[in-house]
């Protein structure tokens, strides 16, 4: 079953997986690397947010935050929001299938939303070390990589062409939130969300996330408590 | 620096919560309401973020001609062909083609 030499079969099926994937983000992450240099940052920015923090969704939003210099308590907060679904992540990433301390932590490190789909697809049940972490590796490449490569484009390019490139963040979302509802198709819980957002906008447009995301939770906590879902283990 | 202390903040809480969850797992699979809220917080918190990413657009007639194609443009490309990244780079195309044009 478990395969430790490194032929090139198990290489050749995981990056046939992988590499729809990877093609995906390298345009995304050229998006943001030019949004870095439209922001404002340096070009090398575009590398240190998209090695260090490897968080793709994240990294736009801080962009902005890096740059208008919100407290540190609300980067804090957004992070913990934005990737709290990683959380689950844990309950069918196949650690166990990973050999190594190091490997180990960089598996948890790299475990991105693209990371955790294709590595918990049927055809990665049976994944090596090797294919698992070769797959997280591809996909940061091409991630920094494109970022990087977006970054110094954006600046040689004259940045006033660029003006509403901030956009992609904004269709980012629209896209991540189409594909949330087609993954659970739940009218009620987008009305709630953007009833949340609207009242929060009124309130204060500067404190928006905070009190957007206080009150949905607060309402999907009162909402589970009151009528749980039959959860399907 | 405050820009590095962002990115050590966020790098630190994004590992943490994909790390840490493994030492716990059996009484993450056991709570229901986290259960529950895993499978209502995502679309909630994205539908909040596309609105948090517009909070600072004054409602102009431009804007909302910008804005409104682009969000049209990228939601039908996505719900027709769902490639995601031809998505964002057209609808982010069509804003700022709009904007450079009316603007």
């Amino acid at each position: 079953m478990d395969d430790p030499t490194p032929d090139l079969g198990p290489a050749e099926r995981a990056f046939a997986v992988a590499a729809p994937v990877g093609l995906g983000l390298f345009p995304l992450g050229l998006a943001f690397g030019a949004l870095v240099v439209h922001a404002g940052l340096s070009w090398w920015w575009a590398t240190v947010f998209s090695t260090v923090v490897y968080a793709g969704s994240l990294e736009f939003l801080l962009v902005g935050m890096a740059v208008s210099g919100v407290p540190l308590a609300q980067v804090a907060l957004s992070t913990l929001l934005v990737n709290s679904r990683h959380v689950f992540y844990a309950l069918s990433f196949p650690l166990h299938n990973v050999d190594g301390k190091l490997a180990k932590a960089y598996a948890t490190f790299a475990l991105t939303d693209e990371a955790y789909a294709v590595t918990t697809s049927p055809e990665a049940q049976r994944w090596t070390s090797k294919q698992v972490i070769g797959v997280q590796v591809f996909f940061q490449v091409c991630w920094v990589g494109g970022a990087t490569l977006g970054a110094l484009a954006g600046s040689v390019l004259p940045l006033d062409r660029l003006d509403g490139l901030d956009f992609a963040l904004t269709a980012l979302f629209v896209v991540l939130a189409i594909e949330a509802y087609r993954d659970r198709p739940d009218r009620l819980t987008a009305a709630v969300a953007v009833a949340c957002s609207v009242v929060a906008l009124a309130i204060s447009r500067e404190h928006v996330l905070l009190l957007a995301f206080a009150g949905f939770t607060a309402v999907q906590v009162v909402r589970a408590r009151r009528d749980p879902i039959v959860i399907p283990s | 620096m405050a820009i590095a202390a962002v990115v050590a903040v966020a790098a630190a809480i994004t590992w943490g919560l994909r790390a840490l969850p493994f030492a716990a797992l059996a009484p993450l699979r056991q709570n229901a309401l986290l259960a529950q809220l895993r499978l209502t917080m995502p679309l909630g918190i994205m539908v909040i973020l596309t609105i948090y990413t517009m909070s600072g657009v004054d409602a102009t007639g431009t804007n909302l001609v910008t804005y409104g194609a682009g969000i049209v443009v990228t939601a039908a490309l996505q719900l027709w062909k769902r490639h995601v990244s031809v998505s964002i780079l057209v609808g982010t195309a069509v804003h700022m083609a709009l904007t450079a044009w009316l603007g």
